[in-house]
This record gives structure tokens, C-alpha cells and sequence, in this order.
């Protein structure tokens, strides 16, 4: 497992300058071999380490690139292994030179991921830092960035150690009743364990609340705009993109199919879904587009209900709250009154589940800053900036909703009243898939040992 | 010239016994050798059998064939089954013995093995050729060859009594110790540590007032331990009683803790935490001004007690002082002074799961030598070691119980993998699978595998038929049986429960937490079926859910079991696991990530690093 492996970890593509790496406990006697100083008698080997050295890469006589080459010696490096960082030009071809150089020296070709596994598997980060690491490489916004990064410093992990020692707590107060129900002790009265569960719960619930954000962060936010057909939802999309991405004439219908894209504001990526609009018709490809409305109404984060001012189509206002009421009650709404431009006069309409409410003209790209500050505070983004932590990874979130379903079966035998062996059981379970987010289950050793430590047992 | 035996068991107490009667009964010629061959299976403790998760061990041990049951209900002075009010899989029998016939009785059964031979001898020295045992020793000179020996020594090698500053080397009071076997032993390689255990006075009841103390019966009715006995009861049982010490009492007892050999460092050896001497108590929960004492009954006729709660290894007149402090104990006279004692125990994690020795083949070791205690914990580890010296003398595959299986798995399990620090007693907190292995249906689960191995015979394995297909019979009846509302509404409302408001499965009813099938059965059918077929039936369909989740997570674990890790693996290459893990890994060399995910000092996180490394 030692083995040395090496990659390069700048992006494909000739940047200006390129990065590759090594890791393995031959990492700095394979770069010695190729690095060349000007200083003389110089060697890797006897250097400080967490040091940037300047020299050249040479193939025997040949000079292939000018380089800064950093060493960091174990233990205090990424993988936990020793690690030198080549810096050299970005020319592909000279990347690809390097990197032969190196295999030939013995190096070996990384897999992908190996450098974080390698991390993982020497004590470097958990289950969830690690995967953290994966998140924050492909993170594309700020926001994503920042639940990565709090994610790999152990945010999440340590949420979770103090769910760890309520349960704790917990199964060792119902295993006591159990195994020590002929002993002289005291038992924790129902109520306390209630509470305690409910405790647990509420912080699970937020965990997984906190999901809907972080995977609406990870993967962009999903908004779709909404509206009957030439309202201008495709020109309302060109202006906040700036560009011509959806076909926009005054035909009625135009938009065929669904067009999706990103926009970075504030941090946040977006996902703009444009749809067809909304209205019965006959027309057979337009009814697809009327299907794909209502789909993807129901992955949206945020509606942009599009009418026009002048001109509210109050049927249409109904069809739509029959869409949102369908399709879950935790779409934020935001009525847009477009066509400001041409408005004389204001009309009012009543729509389900409205967070906000503006008027724009999309065409003259009047208030589309103000639109987009509301689309900002819709997703409630505060939670990010106070650090809270912020599931986004599918795994934790399945975990977290298994944990949650036997937390309730708990909490509902509980309340009626069934034996101590069978809540253990939830517990337990409760317990068991926690700690596949981390990995630490509690062990039997623990329970018995908080036992013996807080009661008096034996009679 | 003596004769050649297939096994010989070194030892007679718990362990001993099933270790020579099951060998005895698979076929195996057996040599039993004990110090004193009046004082076979001593209760040295508390005259008791079976308690939370005990019961249900010596349930299994009856379920495979062996014989601690059977002897139990021989000896039978009062039985209560524990946590009646709780789920099933809490339901613990236990049994007041009367000593002497609990003794007698095994006696009896050992006596009328014709395979068993038995011995009173004190066992010296071992025979070992290449690391492989061939014979023994003993202190009059006589040589035995043998295929395989048991050791079941118990608390007696090097055994070193306290009471106050008086020492006494012996295995149990008025016996000696064994001393020359650990020494020899230690030459192979073994582990060997020293721990602790203590056992209260027994008291003369003749000078107790037990108007001044609160009685506890047993059950009504009684009730047996083993199977074979199902139906019988005993007539008459004898109450133990529960009194409080107070702070008086712990003021007197704290005038002797400078002579206690267990505070001034006389004793350094780990005692158990669930079983603390009463000084300890004092000490560790200095807030507490009472502590609960529970008076056993000896036996049928004596008037001796057991005084559970007070063991001590203070000095005498302390332990008297004090104890004439308590209600009821004003004018007690004492038959036998409590006292701690001090023994050497084996590392188990040095043992195959058939016991056998690591280092030196066709040794076992059973009971406390292990590190545990209680006659049920050391029953079944004789039973399983005799069973599987005689598969391994004839060639036959081992003989290992999972953890899903029995708590007789859990127990061995636990002791290789994880080893001991105090002394090891089980709690149903051990097992993982805890509403599988209950007492109820520990013939279920074991009774068939004791017929493969072939030590369930007939009588017992037509008995297990016959109940079993009564309780599919009653099964069968109750899932086709509907109820209409104005057949039931009545009960279900004395009950507390709404009524049912159309035609219903009995079945669904019986859900019911308020609904007893005793109490409906008459509705169902008017055949009669005994108590043990109806709980049976009625668990079965009363927890059904929990039972199947809890066979679901066993095969997912069992699963687990079945990824390989590759032979020769150098556990010392993953930094990310602990020290002490690296090291448990590379002693223990697990096949399978199951049995790695067990090792005490692997945590979950470890095993997730060797299935990180094994995807690859």
C-alpha cells in the first residue's frame, strides 16, 4: 500500500502552469532522482520539510523544465504519507514528460480518488471528511464550497458525537431497567427518556432539513418559471442569463421543451428551468411540454410564476395553484409581474405559497437585480453564513432518514407503552445508522462500562 | 497398567461435570479427576441457577443435551421467572437450589454414565509432546495417557483467600489450592493474569428476624428449567427475603477498611463491577445510604442463609459488627465468614471458538479459568469443550454456535474475540440479537442441532417433535380464525381496548399488547394446550415484526461474515487504525470481516478502513 503513486492534479488542458504529485514512502527519493539544483551537493533527502525549492527536471542530460518543487515530510501531509508537489509549466506535453519520468523511477500511476484514500486509510480524515474532499474538489459555487470545507474540517462528525453520547445516554438508562431489573436501582423515569428522544429527533429532523439546501447548494438551486404561453418566461431567462439560450419569438408556444441553465449569484448556483407554458391545447408536442411543466414544478426549489401586469390570466393563476398545491407544500412562489413596460395599471392575484412578489420588465431588464435578491432570500441562505452544519451528500442523507424512521418507531412504542428490550432495539438501530456516517458505532464495552460508572449494581 | 482414556477432565465443578458427561454421552471414553470427590459442582456461591440472560443459557445448555437443568429441577427449593412484565426476550427463569442435592443429583447423573471413570486425585503435572497433550499427572504419582484434556480448575489455581490481614492459599474455603500447572503452563506461551472474585457470609437462620425483613416468594405454581420437565412443578418452595443495610451499618464497616486487603493494595487483582464487595460499594457510591441485601435459602431443610449483597473480605469482627447493624440480622450468628479470594485465569483470546488451546493442542479450557463467572457461564463452556474434544478425537468438523444462535455463541465469541478485564458474566445486552435467543424457544433453535451432533437422544427428541407440532397446530388454527365483534367486544372493552367494529382476524387482535391467548382461546378452540405451547404461539404472533427485523439484521451481519480477508494480511500497514487494534488484528488473524469487526479494540471505523482497502 505504500507504494509511491503520482498524478497530475491540475485540470486537463494546457494552463499556464500544472501541478503533479507524489505520494508513498519513496516519493522524495523518486524526485530526487530527477530534480536538479544549482546548489551543489543538493538532495531532497536531507531538506526541511513543508519547503519550495527551485531547479530543473531533467531526463539524464536533458533539461525538460524549469520547476518549483515542494517537499512535505510525514506526518503532517495530506495522505499521511510523504508528498512532493512539482510545479512546472503548463505545456501537456511537459506534464506528460514528467509524469513518465517518474513511472520510470518507480513511481506508479494513481487511481482515481487514491491520494484521499490514501488519507483516509492512514487516520487523516473520517468517512465523511473524506468524502468531503470529493465534494469540495467539484464544488462550483461558493456556498457549495463552504459546506464541503466545513464538512472536511468535521462539522458534520461532531454534530453527530453529540447525538453519539445521548444515545449513549440513552441505551444505557433502558439496558440498566433490563439487565439489572433485579438490582437496586434506579431507573430514569419515562418522561426524562421522552424528552431526551425527542431531543435526538428534532436534531435529526434539522439534519435533514438542512438537506433540501445542501443538495439544492451541491447541485444548483432549481428554479422554474412558470407562466402561460408568450408571457416572456424565455426572455425573462435571457435576461438573467445574458444571452440568447431559448428561442424567443412572439408565436405563442415557441419553447418546446424544457431548457435548463446555471447562473452564479451571489455565490449560489442556480438552475434556471424554463418550461412550456400553461395551457390546454390540442397540440400534441405542446401537451408533452405541458407534462414536463408540471415535473418540473415538483423538482423545483423556487417557482417564478410569471403573468402578465396588465394582464393577469386569473384561470391560469388557478391551474397553477392546482400544480403547486400537487406538487408539495415547500415551493417558495414568487409572483412576477411581468411586461412593466407596457403597464398602466396593477392587478392583484392570488397565488399558494408566496414568498415574495415583484415587478419586472424582462424585455427592458428593469428589477431583474431585485428579482434575483428575492430568489436569494427565498433559499434562506442565512443558515450558511452562521456556519451551521449542512448535509449534502445522499449517503448521510439516506442514513439520517433510516435513523429518523426508527427514532420514531422509538418514540411511538414509547408513548404506548412496549418493554425496554424492544425500544433497545430501535435504539439500536438508531445508533447502527449514524454511525455509517462516521463510522463509530457504540460498542457493548461502552454501554455496560457507563453502567457500571453511574449506578451502584450488585446486590 | 492404567487405562488409555479419550479425555480427561480436570475438575468437577460446573464446567467439569457437563464437560465429562457430554463427552461421556457422544461415546467418548472419560477420566474425571477432582480434589474432593464429595464436593462434585459446588455451588461455592450463592445457591442459586439461571437470572436475567443465566436462565437463558442454562436453557440452551438443556436445549443441546446437557444437564444443569436437569439438576436444577432436581434440587428445586423455589423458582421465579424475572421480568414477566417486560418483552419475551426478557423473560429469565431462575432457581433457589438446595445445595447438597444439587450436588447430589450430579453426582447421581455423572455415576450412572457407564462411559465416565471417576478420579479423586489433585492433577500436578501435564504430559505435553510436541506442544500436543498426551497425558497427566497427578500429586499420588499416577500417570494417565489421554487424546485430549479438559481443564477446568476454577478458581483454585493458585487460589489465595483474604479475610482482613488473614491470607489462606485454597481454591475455595476448607479446600486447597492447585498450584504447579499455571508455571508449567506459562512456559508455552499462555497469558496468565490474576483476578478477583469475593463471596459473602452465610448466615445461621435460627438467630434471624425475618418479621423485620420483606419476603419474597416464588412464583405460584412454581415452574421447571428443563425442557424434559415441562408440565411438572414443585409443591412446595421456600422465600428468600430482601432488607437494606443504612448508614450505621457503613460507618462500621469503614472502621475496618485499613485492615481490608482490598484498600491496602493487598489485593491487586480486577474483581467484577456488576458483583462489588460491599466495602467497594461504600466507597464508589459514598452517596448512597442504603444498599439492598437479599437472604437465600441454602437448602430445602437447613437453616442456613445466604446473605446476597454483603460479600466483604473485611475482617471477621468488622463483618459481625456490622452485620448485627441491620434489621432483623440483630442477634445474627454466622455459619461461614464472607472472604475475597484471588485466582489465576488464562487470556481466552489464547483459544480456538472450540476451546482448545492456541499453543498446545488437544488442551481446553472451560470455565473460570477463562475469566468468567457463574455456574451457567461455565456450564456451557464445558459442555461445548467436551463436546468438540470428542469431534476433534474422531475426526469431526468443530461444533461452534453463532451469535444469532445461542447465548452460549455470544459467550465464546465474546472470549476470543474480545477477551476479558473482570471477571465475564453475561447480560442480554451482550447479544446483539437479543429477541432471537430466549428462553422459550432455546429448544428451537439448539434441540436440532443437538440430535445432528448426537447428543439430544430419543426420549427428548420426540418430546421437542411433539411440541413442536402442537404449537404449528395451534398456529395454523389461530391464522384461520376470525372473531366477530359481539364474540370478543366485551373482553377487548374489560380490557380497555375499543371494540372491533366487523368480522376480524384473531390474529390482528391478539396484536393487541391487552389481549392474552390464554384468556381468548376458548373461542378458538377447545382443545387444551399447555402454558409453554400457548407463550410459544403467542410470542410468535404477538412479536412477529421484531423478530423478523432482528432476522433480517442477523443475515446482513452474516453476510458480513462472509467477506473474506485475505490470508497474511499485515494489519500493521493501516495507520488509520489504533495501535491497539493494528495489534488485536494481527494476533487474532480474522478470515472474515465479521469476526475482525468483533476483536475488542477494532472499532467500526477500523473495519470500515480494511473494507476501504479490500475494495480496491
Amino acid at each position: 500500500m505504500n507504494d509511491t503513486i503520482c498524478a497530475i492534479s491540475t485540470a486537463a488542458g494546457n494552463g499556464a502552469i500544472a501541478l503533479i504529485r507524489l505520494s508513498g514512502s519513496e516519493a522524495i527519493e523518486v524526485a530526487d532522482s530527477i530534480f536538479v539544483s544549482k546548489r551543489k551537493d543538493f538532495s531532497l533527502k536531507n531538506r526541511d520539510t513543508h519547503r519550495v525549492y527551485f531547479g530543473t527536471i531533467n531526463d539524464q542530460y536533458t533539461v525538460i523544465d524549469e520547476v518549483l518543487l515542494s517537499i512535505f515530510k510525514v506526518p503532517n501531509t495530506f495522505t499521511g504519507e510523504d508528498v512532493v508537489e512539482i510545479s512546472c509549466h503548463g505545456s501537456q506535453y511537459i506534464q506528460q514528460q514528467i509524469l513518465h519520468l517518474l513511472i520510470k523511477k518507480g513511481a506508479r500511476l494513481a487511481e482515481p480518488g487514491e491520494f484521499t484514500q490514501r488519507a483516509y486509510l492512514n487516520g487523516k480524515m473520517d468517512l465523511s471528511q473524506a468524502e468531503a474532499v470529493a465534494d469540495l474538489i467539484a464544488s462550483t459555487s461558493a456556498a457549495a464550497h463552504k459546506i464541503a470545507i466545513n464538512q472536511m474540517r468535521g462539522g458534520f462528525s461532531n454534530e453527530l458525537t453529540g447525538l453519539r453520547a445521548d444515545l449513549l445516554q440513552f441505551i444505557s438508562l433502558l439496558e440498566l431497567e433490563l439487565d439489572f431489573g433485579e438490582e437496586d436501582v434506579e431507573f430514569a423515569d419515562r418522561t426524562a427518556l421522552l424528552k431526551l428522544i425527542e431531543k435526538i429527533e428534532q436534531v435529526i429532523i434539522h439534519l435533514i432539513k438542512s438537506f433540501d439546501l445542501g443538495n439544492a447548494i451541491k447541485n444548483g438551486v432549481p428554479v422554474a418559471i412558470v407562466g402561460e404561453p408568450n408571457v416572456g418566461k424565455s426572455t425573462l431567462l435571457n435576461a438573467i442569463l445574458n444571452e440568447e439560450k431559448a428561442i424567443v419569438s412572439d408565436i405563442a408556444g415557441t419553447t418546446r421543451d424544457t431548457i435548463e441553465d446555471t447562473f452564479n449569484y451571489n455565490g449560489v448556483t442556480f438552475r434556471f428551468i424554463d418550461t412550456a407554458g400553461l395551457r390546454e391545447t390540442t397540440d400534441t408536442i405542446e401537451t408533452l411540454g405541458i407534462e414536463r411543466t408540471y415535473q418540473k414544478i415538483s423538482e423545483a426549489k423556487i417557482v417564478l410564476a410569471l403573468f402578465d401586469a396588465n394582464d393577469p390570466n386569473e384561470k391560469v393563476a388557478k391551474e397553477l395553484n392546482a400544480i403547486i398545491e400537487k406538487a408539495g407544500e415547500d415551493k417558495k412562489v414568487i409572483l412576477v409581474r411581468n411586461k412593466l413596460d407596457l403597464s398602466t395599471e396593477i392587478r392583484d392575484l392570488e397565488i399558494i405559497g408566496l414568498a415574495a412578489q415583484i415587478n419586472i420588465s424582462a424585455k427592458e431588464k428593469t428589477n431583474i437585480d431585485a428579482l434575483l435578491i428575492e430568489i436569494g432570500q427565498a433559499m434562506q441562505l442565512e443558515s450558511l453564513e452562521n456556519n451551521e452544519v449542512v448535509v449534502s451528500n445522499v449517503r448521510h442523507m439516506e442514513a439520517l432518514s433510516q435513523a429518523l424512521e426508527s427514532l420514531i418507531r422509538a418514540k411511538e412504542g414509547m408513548k404506548s407503552g412496549i418493554s425496554n428490550d424492544f425500544l433497545a432495539m430501535d435504539i439500536r438501530e438508531v445508533i447502527h445508522y449514524l454511525a455509517g456516517i462516521t463510522g463509530e458505532e457504540i460498542t457493548t464495552d461502552e454501554v455496560l462500562g457507563n453502567i457500571f460508572g453511574q449506578f451502584c449494581i450488585g446486590k | 497398567m492404567l487405562p488409555k482414556y479419550d479425555i480427561i477432565v480436570v475438575g468437577a465443578g460446573h464446567a467439569g461435570c457437563e464437560a465429562a458427561m457430554a463427552a461421556g454421552n457422544l461415546g467418548s471414553r472419560v477420566l474425571l479427576i477432582t480434589m474432593d470427590l464429595n464436593k462434585v459442582a459446588e455451588m461455592s456461591c450463592n445457591p442459586a441457577i439461571g437470572g436475567i440472560a443465566k436462565g437463558q443459557i442454562t436453557r440452551e445448555i438443556d436445549a443441546l443435551g446437557g444437564f444443569q437443568a436437569l439438576v436444577t429441577d432436581k434440587s428445586l427449593i423455589q423458582y421465579r421467572m424475572l421480568n414477566r412484565s417486560k418483552g419475551p426476550a426478557m423473560w429469565s427463569p431462575r432457581a433457589q437450589s438446595d445445595r447438597v442435592e444439587f450436588a447430589r443429583a450430579w453426582r447421581t447423573y455423572l455415576e450412572s454414565n457407564p462411559n465416565v471413570d471417576l478420579f479423586q486425585d489433585l492433577v500436578i503435572d501435564l504430559t505435553i509432546e510436541n506442544e500436543i497433550i498426551t497425558g497427566v499427572t497427578t500429586r499420588m504419582g499416577f500417570k494417565f495417557s489421554t487424546k485430549s484434556v479438559i481443564l477446568t480448575n476454577g478458581t483454585f489455581l493458585n487460589g489465595l483467600m483474604h479475610i482482613g490481614k488473614i491470607q489462606i492459599k485454597g481454591g475455595r474455603a476448607g479446600d486447597s489450592a492447585s498450584t504447579g500447572l499455571s508455571e508449567k503452563l506459562r512456559n508455552y506461551g499462555f497469558n496468565i493474569q490474576r483476578l478477583k472474585t469475593g463471596t459473602p457470609a452465610r448466615l445461621d437462620g435460627r438467630s434471624i428476624d425475618f418479621s423485620k425483613m420483606e419476603e419474597q416468594p416464588g412464583d405460584e405454581g412454581g415452574g421447571v428449567f428443563s425442557y424434559l420437565n415441562e408440565g411438572k412443578h414443585i409443591d412446595k418452595q421456600r422465600s428468600c427475603f430482601i432488607v437494606y443495610t443504612h448508614s450505621g451499618v457503613h460507618e462500621q464497616l469503614r472502621t475496618g477498611f485499613e485492615f481490608s486487603p482490598l484498600f491496602n493494595g493487598t489485593i491487586k487483582s480486577i474483581g467484577p463491577r456488576y458483583c462489588p464487595s460491599i466495602e467497594d460499594k461504600i466507597i464508589t457510591f459514598a452517596d448512597k445510604d442504603r444498599h439492598q441485601l437479599f437472604l437465600e435459602p441454602e437448602g430445602r431443610d437447613t437453616v442456613e442463609y445466604y446473605i446476597n449483597g454483603f460479600s466483604s473480605s473485611l475482617p471477621w469482627d468488622v463483618q459481625v459488627k456490622a452485620m448485627q447493624l441491620i434489621p432483623g440480622l440483630e442477634n445474627v450468628k454466622i455459619f461461614r465468614p464472607g472472604y475475597a479470594i484471588e485466582y489465576d485465569f488464562f487470556d481466552p483470546t489464547d483459544l480456538h471458538y472450540t476451546l482448545e488451546t492456541r499453543f498446545i493442542e488437544n488442551l481446553y479450557f472451560a470455565g473460570q479459568i477463562n475469566g468468567t463467572t457463574g455456574y451457567e457461564e461455565a456450564a456451557a463452556q464445558g459442555l461445548i469443550a467436551g463436546i468438540n474434544a470428542h469431534r476433534k478425537n474422531n475426526d469431526l468438523p468443530a461444533f461452534i454456535l453463532q451469535r444469532d444462535q445461542a447465548y452460549i455463541g455470544v459467550l465464546i465469541d465474546d472470549l476470543i474475540t474480545k477477551g476479558v478485564t473482570e471477571p465475564y458474566r453475561m447480560f442480554t445486552s451482550r447479544a446483539e440479537y437479543r429477541i432471537l435467543l430466549r428462553q422459550d424457544n432455546a429448544d428451537e433453535r439448539l434441540t436440532p442441532l443437538g440430535k445432528n451432533i448426537g447428543l439430544v437422544k430419543d426420549d427428548r427428541w420426540q418430546q421437542f417433535n411433539e411440541k413442536y407440532e402442537r404449537i404449528e397446530e395451534l398456529l395454523k388454527l389461530i391464522k384461520g380464525f376470525s372473531v366477530s365483534p359481539d364474540q370478543i367486544n366485551s373482553y377487548l372493552e374489560e380490557k380497555g381496548t375499543p371494540g372491533i367494529k366487523q368480522k376480524s382476524k384473531i390474529e390482528k387482535v391478539l396484536l393487541r399488547p391487552q389481549v392474552r391467548l390464554e384468556e381468548i382461546i376458548a373461542l378458538i378452540t377447545n382443545n387444551i394446550y399447555p402454558k409453554e405451547i400457548r407463550d410459544s404461539v403467542e410470542i410468535k404472533i404477538k412479536y412477529e415484526g421484531y423478530i423478523s427485523r432482528e432476522k433480517n439484521s442477523a443475515e446482513k451481519i452474516t453476510k458480513l461474515g462472509r467477506i473474506l480477508i485475505p490470508e497474511n494480511l499485515e494489519f500493521s500497514q493501516f495507520k488509520s487504525i489504533s495501535t491497539e487494534g493494528r495489534q488485536k488484528l494481527n494476533k487474532h488473524k480474522p478470515k472474515t470481516i465479521a469476526e475482525a469487526s468483533r476483536i475488542s479494540g477494532v472499532s467500526p471505523a477500523d473495519i470500515n478502513v480494511l473494507l476501504v482497502f479490500m475494495g480496491r
